[in-house]
């Protein structure tokens, strides 16, 4: 079964009912028309622009074309963990380790997937491998930058409790433990959530896509499994190598809690 | 006193005040004043390796920077003015003190099923007190240990504390501003002037 094909004149009669929806909260006075407009017209063009460096992708095939993409996502990623936070970790720390935790967990769980799992002829066939990490490093990246800001938030908060733990001698794995495992659950959450609900609540939008592509449904539900699976996999790594790393950024080689290495939290 | 540790200072150097040296006898109790914002604590937090500062201090022949700094705050022990408390229940902070302990700051053995969240300031700050004695430190950094309670409260917490320090012959830095209490508690008074430790003699 072939897809059927959508024409432009089709998205925009979509688009105007963006615009319609946009105009009706104008006209009530609340506020969202604009950044309703904005949101769309980025979705737009982002999505038009990624289509094109898509295509292209898929018809060179190309090791280095596929590394460079991924790399490319990664520091955006990064970027984008960075973005989030309430108080980041002066000098790049934030970046530094939203990108390494991202890196090792995505990319090592995409390659695994590909290699061993999938098995495509070349491994880094960037139909499979583009899409796979993206779904990856979407999901890390929300799961780092929920923890990276909960742990570097509730250290702000409680600081004078971690001192107080330290004055009785506990070593900082200990005075921050509470920290530690707090930014560790708002990490994972969404995640845990989304297993639980998937398919009761929500049809995961893989397996809805593939479904719509032509996709028997039960092949599909074992792809969305798989998917599901990695992107914890990818999550729960990448959480814990953040809160791992983040925290012991929080202290000095003397075990001193170091709130002078937060920025200041955005008003 | 043989056999236990003193407490000395050597050139430490925090905030404004640079090259405080002290030493501290075993068992002897020295008190720190001056105005609030001089650095009284500050120096305390020095002292337990909390803050970055200049110079060294030594318990005995152990050097601060030759420890792991959790080691170092288990023998060099801080007690805030203020004390945090991060689990639900008093006891949860420190396992089965003793019952004499406890009934010298005027609690019973219940107390430590108490909420913390229902403790006044001046319970919190006696429990705080024993839950460092509890831990058998090495030394003792008292920050206005009596701020919050009363008179006979104050007296009482004071005979508790002069006993234990003199039985287990720790040096002890205690912060205070009330002159009767100096006089009570300490074997010698310092006070911080501007940048430096100036003693302050009894007869002044």
């Amino acid at each position: 079964m072939d897809v059927i094909a959508l024409g432009w004149w089709q998205l925009a009669l979509a688009a105007l009912l963006v615009v319609a929806l946009a105009g009706c909260t104008a006209i009530a006075r609340l506020g969202m028309g604009k950044s309703l407009i904005i949101a769309a017209t980025r979705t737009i063009i982002q999505l038009a622009l990624v289509g094109l460096v898509l295509e292209a992708l898929f018809a060179s095939a190309r090791l280095h074309w596929v590394a460079l993409m991924a790399l490319a996502m990664l520091l955006i990623a990064g970027r984008e963990v960075t973005a989030r936070q309430q108080r980041r970790l002066l000098n790049g720390w934030t970046f530094g380790i939203g990108t390494v935790a991202m890196f090792l967990s995505s990319f090592t769980v995409t390659v695994l997937t590909l290699t061993l799992i999938i098995g495509p002829e070349p491994w880094y066939r960037p139909q499979y491998a583009i899409p796979l990490l993206g779904m990856m490093l979407g999901n890390t990246m929300t799961g780092v930058a929920l923890a990276l800001d909960r742990l570097t938030d509730t250290a702000w908060r409680q600081r004078a409790v971690i001192e107080n733990r330290l004055m009785l001698g506990e070593p900082w794995q200990l005075a921050v433990g509470d920290i530690r495992r707090e930014a560790m659950r708002s990490g994972l959450m969404p995640m845990i959530n989304a297993m639980a609900a998937a398919g009761v609540v929500s049809l995961p939008g893989m397996m809805t896509g593939q479904i719509l592509a032509g996709t028997s449904p039960a092949l599909a539900v074992k792809y969305q499994i798989l998917v599901m699976f990695t992107i914890t996999l990818g999550t729960g790594f990448g959480t814990l190598a953040a809160v791992a790393a983040g925290s012991r950024r929080l202290f000095d080689d003397r075990q001193r809690l170091r709130l002078d290495r937060l920025s200041r939290p955005r008003g | 006193m043989v056999g236990y540790p003193s407490l000395s200072l050597v050139r430490v150097g925090v905030g404004t005040l640079i090259e405080a040296s002290l030493d501290i006898a075993p068992g002897e109790i020295h008190c720190l004043t001056g105005p609030s914002g001089s650095g009284k604590s500050r120096l305390l937090r020095a002292v337990a390796d909390l803050e970055p500062h200049a110079g060294e201090v030594w318990l005995g022949d152990i050097a601060q920077s030759s420890l792991p700094a959790h080691a170092w705050r288990g023998r060099v022990m801080l007690v805030p003015a203020e004390s945090q408390w991060w689990a639900e229940r008093v006891g949860e902070h420190m396992l089965r003190p003793s019952d004499t302990d406890l009934e010298a700051l005027g609690f019973t053995p219940e107390v430590l099923d108490w909420q913390v969240a229902r403790l006044s300031s001046g319970e919190k700050q006696r429990l705080a007190l024993l839950r460092a004695v509890w831990r058998e430190p090495a030394t003792l950094l008292l920050d206005e240990p009596t701020a919050n309670l009363d008179d006979a409260t104050t007296r009482r917490v004071e005979t508790w504390l002069i006993q234990r320090i003199r039985d287990r012959g720790w040096p002890v830095i205690w912060v205070a501003h009330d002159p009767d209490q100096i006089a009570r508690v300490a074997q010698r008074h310092w006070r911080i002037a501007g940048s430096e430790l100036i003693e302050v003699t009894a007869w002044m």
